[in-house]
């Protein structure tokens, strides 16, 4: 698309890659690089993006491969990034211990919520923001992420199973 | 004891990723599962406790404006880039001209020929937006048949207004709403019943990025599965889109065009 729409187009999404950028990087500093740099390759790249498509997902792309290829995101990837698929039974979810309808009643505290996404691993994290925060489709995932679509929905079953005991946790102490 | 059903078949129908077809055979496999029941409402309560994580920080104003500036300068850098090469190039009318020319104008056969897949991609994605919203165990997030609850809902979540036209004593019945996007932008999402089909009533403030995506007017017209209808009524694009008959989609339709002139 041409650059002069490109103000008018992404500004908007400013705060909401900051967000995301906040939660990926972890601190204040690498988060503010992190969308500056963001918006220099989306402007210089914008001519490559295709109008009718999703702005926010094209922004979340250039923003995690950005991400990746910075220190906090080496850092993230050597310890807890990219994990071996696990396709045994490690996406089978915790059993429920409680009836539905408690679930439903029970509300977690904001900032339980919170400590439990900061508490997953970056990729897990990184999924749940995609799909929650940034609303973006499995399709739309698939690109961002660069993985096959059936990867998106077991990476993400996982990380909700992964959350769910982190709040499981949190609320019952087990 | 657990079900056999793939947990991720669960957690796509509750994003929205599965075809109405899907959806349905999903639905009624849950109605007759208590544990994949459970299993629903706790990925519902997952999926609602992260709705926090929005907006969970925010940019330092002071730096947000410096770099906000920077990245006008540098857009405006941009666009003055390509000025300056064009007011440099002159066009003689020599044989690399003619062929620049013959190039244009198939460049310009491609553009138009983008530009319909670029509307037929927007078309597909209010298709969508109907679909996903029929598909969802919680469709709407204002339940009410009372126009009078769900055009106050939309007040400071969407930034326009408009009128939901009274369908007491009409076939139609309002199920209630849902604030959406489209290539960006917040609307509003009504959901009308009509029989055993939903029809979706997509509004927009109108845009030069949706002028481009979607026909300014058209008839109801069948596209794909669905019937479609779209108008612009002042500052407000309409998007009306259903599986019901033509027909219904159309005094649909009317009666929006009533309430809206």
């Amino acid at each position: 698309m041409d650059p002069a729409h490109f103000e008018q187009m992404a500004l908007p999404l400013f705060d909401q890659l900051y967000n995301l950028a906040h939660w990926l990087a972890g601190n204040r500093t690498d988060a503010e690089d992190l969308v500056q740099e963001t918006y220099a390759k989306a402007l210089k790249g914008f001519r490559s993006f295709e109008a009718g498509t999703n702005l926010r997902a094209w922004m979340c792309r250039i923003l995690r491969n950005t991400f990746l290829t910075s220190r906090a995101g080496l850092a993230a990837r050597k310890t807890s990034w990219l994990e071996d698929e696990d396709p045994e039974g490690g996406e089978a979810l915790a059993a429920h211990a409680d009836t539905p309808e408690r679930l439903l009643l029970e509300q977690e505290s904001q900032q339980q919520v919170m400590d439990a996404l900061a508490s997953l691993a970056a990729g897990d994290r990184e999924i749940l923001l995609l799909c929650e925060v940034e609303e973006l489709s499995y399709r739309e995932m698939a690109q961002v992420l660069d993985v096959p679509v059936g990867t998106v929905m077991s990476r993400l079953s996982r990380a909700r199973a992964r959350l769910r005991a982190a709040l499981g946790r949190s609320n019952h102490g087990v | 004891m657990a079900c056999e059903l793939n947990p991720a078949t669960l957690a796509a129908y509750l994003d929205g990723e599965l075809t109405s077809a899907e959806a349905a055979t999903l639905e009624q496999h849950v109605r007759g599962c208590a544990w994949c029941a459970g299993e629903v409402a706790e990925l519902m309560h997952v999926r609602r406790s992260l709705r926090v994580a929005r907006g969970r920080y925010t940019p330092d104003p002071a730096w947000k404006k410096r770099v906000l500036q920077e990245i006008g300068a540098g857009a405006r850098t941009t666009t003055r880039a390509g000025a300056r090469w064009f007011d440099r190039t002159r066009l003689e009318w020599s044989p690399a001209a003619i062929a620049a020319a013959v190039v244009l104008v198939l460049l310009a056969a491609v553009w138009i020929q983008q530009r319909s897949t670029v509307r037929n991609e927007t078309f597909r994605e209010v298709a969508d937006l109907h679909v996903s919203d029929v598909a969802s165990a919680n469709p709407v997030d204002v339940v009410s048949s009372d126009r009078h609850t769900v055009k106050p809902w939309f007040a400071g979540r969407v930034p326009f207004s408009f009128n939901v036209p009274e369908l007491a004593g009409t076939e139609f019945t309002l199920i209630g709403g849902r604030v959406v996007y489209l290539e960006q932008e917040p609307g509003a999402q009504l959901l009308v019943a009509v029989g055993p089909h939903r029809i979706s009533v997509l509004i927009f403030r109108a845009s030069p990025e949706l002028e481009r995506a979607l026909p300014s007017e058209s008839g109801v017209q069948r596209r794909d599965a669905f019937q479609m209808t779209a108008w612009r009524s002042g500052d407000l694009r309409f998007f009306v889109v259903s599986d019901a008959e033509a027909g219904e989609v159309g005094k649909l339709a009317e009666l929006l065009r009533q309430a809206n002139p």
